[in-house]
């Protein structure tokens, strides 16, 4: 089916094969009645095996001959004759594998026969087999994977394998097969820390040095390239674990008020009562967001003191969009009870973890070293005048012409001061030793290359900036981090006009290294923070807004600055995913109009924000793509990770189909917003707004109008 | 570049059918997913009412052992998970999964699964992702995932993850762009994707894009139009098919159309096949090309085949 040219047939071909076709169908029909009959006489099993002389692919054939071999073995006890039985389907086998090298039916055939144990493996004839073959295609992965299962049969040592890998490289570099095996056989020596392998830094340290070999023989083959990022991953990747932010944000001073109505609660800072934020319950989110993806945070893991509740009734759950148990950031709702209102005392709240070894990442780092930081509350019952329930119900308008600044906001710092122990910088900075060094040396090495005209060169040049970055000392300030971020973002713009078909590759890369910029930036976060000073009757009234319009951002990133975030404008950019959204459980407010968003599967993250009350996804491309890019990742029947069919029939109604409108059904049953805008994207008409208003019974607000 | 020629294509796929010269001989133990190829772009041409279900139906249960409750590539072939799926996925499409003993086959599928969370394609016991994909796919379309252990076989896949992000056919098989497919395709139907780092796995599959537009099975390889599938299912399923050029995949696809006979091969100027000519026309489907309908990247089914199964009509 594969590398057949086009060609007219012509006569002679024509009855040629007319003559072959013949041959094969007698074969064949042959072989289905002698299978059917369990005819397994020599002159049957010779018919079989001319068969598969001329088409190895018929698996029928294949095991006819298993079963040829089971039934003619069978009570049999002189070994010669098992010997020459097994010898004539290794036989049958190899020849099959001279037509066609690749053939499933032929390599699990030997595997079968060999597994058998029936009798003692030749060895030096199986490897002189793998050896032809791998020397006529390298890339044979039928070759690797008979080989792998051969050594193992044999109790080849890693290292022995190792070896053999070096001679294919050596042979030509340009064997990613090799390359893989490489990866495989190192990577299982250094977790059993073999001996001659107990130094990860050695051992990487070598590879750097063989790959680099490769790289500056040929910059065009992506052989090495791939091997290159594999040690860049085992470099830059964190061994450590830990906290890097959280909301409230450490040492905070809150005061949580309750308003005449008693329908909501204000919850602000002290230090600045201008930025404050609102809950429908007496409950409010603790949220731990770590370096790595972590399961195990729990009450037993992390301790949270407090008068308000027990420690044990608090549960933590890890904010996805999957069944994942392992997430960068976790939520737990604290509960605060009627207490009496006459009583201004700030009650303090203390976080403590690392003292039980339960937290763990997926690459199995563990919590290690003990952390606490606290925030007060204070509860006051005086009631705010300037709020009152109508005044929730206005409509939301992002309107920039009556805005002032904050005079502060959250210090994003905070976490590089929380006071660690001596023990944990000492250690942190031993190892991080060699991987900076090692990170540096490569980003000199690579700004030597001349190879300006290779897209791997520039495009790895950046992914060892980014790491670098990333890794530097976790004392020094997020400013002193991000050094190298222009110079990024430079290398960026060159690969995509190297490479101008990864274009969207190189963008989302860019956005990343944007949001990495300007969520450390606390002068950019200022400038670009505001309060809606006109709505001093709302609901809405001294929320913070953050606005990130116009930066061409295709994807969101480093979320764990934002997380106390009330209101967020990504309006005006290229965003066709929201995920790392879910983190910002503080938000009330999203802008995401004007965008490229093409699914409501792809608002998933949505589901999290238990806050969110006003949404605008107007002027995107929901309805105008009939391929959904996030159908899978997000909850659905389809995926096994919800039962739909009562949740959706219950919308039906009139001519509206929900069957076409589940995505949208099962998105918004699940939020409470008061403020919707769908405009400007093909799937807003007429009947579906109607179907929105029954999803959504909190809905005041739909496209501008008043919902009912 | 020149259109699709979808009337072409489809007078291809209905003449395969009466073909017997050696070339087709040779294909015609796997007919079952012959089949399921050549209906499949039919329905996605909108043409699959050119085909009589009855005449198909009743060929297929010729291929169905009643002993076990698994089905033969063709008549008199053995029972193996691959011509399964096939089957079940030509019923799908047909609305006429009503005529299957629903438990045999299930039974059938899910007794396929090994104590690692494996899947053998048949009795004889040969592992590989492949039969893990077949037997989910098969088993979710029938409503009886719950047969297996599901964990145990997720389990499974992510072991055969590899160090670039891709997936192999066992623990430690290099990446391919077909095993990919596979896993990440049974990680979907799955509900766990989360164990794809899709940055990474996006990039590798992403790079499959050669100069010529066409897309490559894994480094240093030929484009194929099959791997317009493989690549672009798994890139779709995992939200990073942005990261490849489009206009030049859809150009390659279109370039390797036998415009007189109909048909699309491997590459350009090759002998066309029904396999290519599903994988080009599928790939062209993802791409939201104008005039065919939508297929699901993890079903491989058309979508509103795929939405009946899950949402009813």
């Amino acid at each position: 089916m594969h590398g057949r040219p086009r060609k007219a047939t012509k006569p002679e071909d024509t009855a040629a094969s007319a003559a072959k076709a013949a041959k094969l169908r007698d074969l064949q029909a042959q072989l289905l009645h002698q299978h059917n009959h369990r005819i397994y006489t020599s002159e049957a099993l010779s018919a079989s095996s001319k068969l598969l002389d001329m088409n190895p692919e018929i698996y029928t054939a294949w095991n006819y001959r298993k079963l040829a071999l089971q039934h003619n073995l069978n009570e049999v006890t002189d070994p010669e004759i098992v010997k020459s039985a097994i010898k004539d389907e290794l036989r049958v086998v190899e020849m099959a594998l001279r037509r066609n090298p690749k053939s499933y039916g032929a390599w699990y055939h030997r595997k079968w026969v060999l597994s058998r144990g029936l009798a003692p493996v030749d060895f030096e004839r199986e490897f002189q087999l793998l050896d032809q073959l791998l020397k006529a295609d390298a890339r044979n992965f039928h070759g690797w994977s008979y080989r792998r299962f051969v050594a193992k049969l044999k109790n080849v040592s890693e290292e022995e394998e190792l070896k053999f890998t070096m001679d294919m490289i050596n042979t030509n570099f340009s064997n990613y097969s090799a390359w893989h095996n490489r990866s495989v056989l190192l990577s299982w020596l250094l977790k059993q820390k073999a001996q001659g392998f107990d130094s990860k830094e050695d051992i990487l340290t070598e590879e750097y040095e063989l790959v680099r070999q490769a790289l500056f023989t040929d910059p065009s083959d992506q052989s090495g390239w791939f091997y290159h990022l594999w040690l860049l991953d085992q470099t830059a990747s964190p061994d450590e674990l830990f906290l890097i932010s959280s909301w409230p944000v450490p040492g905070s001073d809150l005061v949580l008020s309750m308003n005449d109505k008693a329908d909501g609660y204000m919850l602000f800072p002290t230090s600045n009562f201008s930025l404050c934020y609102f809950f429908d319950k007496r409950t409010f989110p603790i949220i731990l967001y770590f370096n790595q993806a972590v399961k195990g945070v729990s009450s037993s893991t992390v301790t949270t003191n407090s008068v308000f509740v027990a420690n044990e009734n608090l549960i933590w759950r890890p904010l996805l969009t999957t069944s994942s148990r392992e997430a960068h950031c976790w939520v737990t709702y604290l509960n605060v009870p009627d207490v009496n209102p006459s009583n201004l005392k700030a009650y303090s709240v203390e976080i403590s973890l690392g003292h039980s070894e339960g937290i763990v990442s997926s690459n199995g780092s563990c919590y290690k070293y003990p952390v606490q930081f606290e925030f007060t509350i204070k509860l006051n019952n005086n009631n705010l005048e300037q709020f009152n329930v109508e005044s929730r119900q206005e409509l939301f308008g992002w309107n920039y012409d009556d805005v002032c600044h904050p005079p502060e906001i959250p210090d994003i710092n905070s976490f590089d001061q929380l006071k660690i122990s001596e023990d944990h910088v000492a250690e942190g900075s031993k190892d991080k030793q060699w991987h900076l060094e090692t990170l540096s040396n490569e980003i000199n090495l690579f700004k030597e290359l001349s190879e300006e005209n290779c897209k791997f060169v520039n495009l790895t040049l950046a992914r060892l900036l980014v790491a670098h970055d990333a890794m530097v000392s976790h004392g020094a300030s997020l400013m002193q981090k991000r050094i190298h971020s222009e110079e990024v973002l430079k290398l960026y713009e060159e690969v995509i006009k190297l490479d101008p078909s990864h274009k969207r590759y190189y963008e989302d890369e860019r956005s990343l290294v944007l949001m990495s910029q300007v969520t450390s930036d606390k002068e950019f976060l200022m400038k670009h923070t505001w309060h809606f000073s006109k709505l001093t009757s709302s609901s809405f009234h001294n929320h913070a807004c953050l606005q990130l319009s116009g930066l061409s951002l295709s994807r969101i990133g480093f979320v764990e600055h934002l997380l106390w975030v009330q209101m967020l404008d990504l309006s005006h950019n290229n965003l066709r995913t929201i995920a790392g959204l879910e983190a910002l459980q503080l938000l009330v407010c999203l802008n995401l109009s004007y965008n490229q968003i093409s699914s409501f599967t792809a608002l998933e993250p949505l589901k999290l924000l238990d806050s969110l009350r006003v949404l605008d996804v107007s002027f995107n491309e929901i309805g105008a793509h009939p391929i959904d890019t996030t159908r899978f990742l997000c909850m659905s029947p389809l995926s096994h990770t919800l039962d739909v069919k009562l949740k959706i029939d219950q919308f039906q109604k009139g001519d509206i189909k929900v069957g076409d409108h589940w995505e949208a059904i099962l998105l918004f049953k699940d939020l409470r917003l008061t403020q919707l805008d769908v405009r400007g994207n093909a799937v807003a008409n007429e009947r579906f707004g109607i179907l929105l208003t029954e999803v959504l019974p909190t809905l005041n607000w739909l496209n501008g109008e008043r919902a009912r | 570049m020149g259109d699709l020629e979808a009337e072409k294509h489809v007078k291809y796929i209905l003449s395969v059918e009466k073909k017997d010269d050696f070339e087709s001989l040779v294909l015609e133990h796997l007919r079952m997913n012959g089949a399921y190829w050549g209906l499949t772009t039919l329905d996605l041409l909108h043409k699959l009412d050119a085909v009589d279900p009855d005449e198909v139906v009743s060929w297929m249960m010729e291929c169905y052992h009643q002993d076990c409750g698994g089905f033969g590539g063709n008549i008199g072939h053995d029972p193996h998970l691959l011509y399964t799926l096939s089957a079940v996925q030509i019923l799908a499409l047909f609305d006429r999964l009503d005529v299957l003993d629903i438990e045999k086959v299930s039974d059938y599928v899910a007794g396929l699964l090994n104590e690692d969370g494996s899947f053998s394609g048949d009795i004889w016991g040969e592992t590989d992702t492949r039969f893990s994909y077949c037997a989910i796919c098969c088993l979710s379309i029938l409503h009886r995932l719950d047969k297996i252990d599901v964990e145990k076989a997720v389990s499974y896949i992510v072991s055969c993850k590899n160090l670039d992000g891709g997936f192999g056919s066992i623990p430690g098989g290099e990446s391919h762009a077909g095993q990919i497919f596979c896993c990440v395709g049974a990680l979907a139907i799955t509900g766990s994707l989360h164990h794809v780092d899709k940055d990474l796995l996006g990039w590798w599959l992403c790079e499959r894009q050669c100069k010529d537009g066409g897309l490559n099975g894994r480094p240093e390889k030929l484009a194929d139009v099959c791997y317009s599938w493989w690549v672009l299912s798994s890139l779709i399923m995992i939200d990073r098919v942005h990261w490849i050029d489009k206009d030049k995949l859809t150009r390659f696809i279109l370039n390797c159309q036998d415009r007189e006979n109909g048909g699309i091969s491997d590459r350009p100027d090759n002998a066309v096949d029904v396999f290519h000519t599903y994988f080009g026309v599928a790939g062209l489907s993802l791409m939201e090309y104008p005039g065919l309908k939508s297929i699901d990247p993890a079903y491989a089914l058309p979508v509103d085949v795929v939405n009946r199964i899950f949402f009813g009509k």
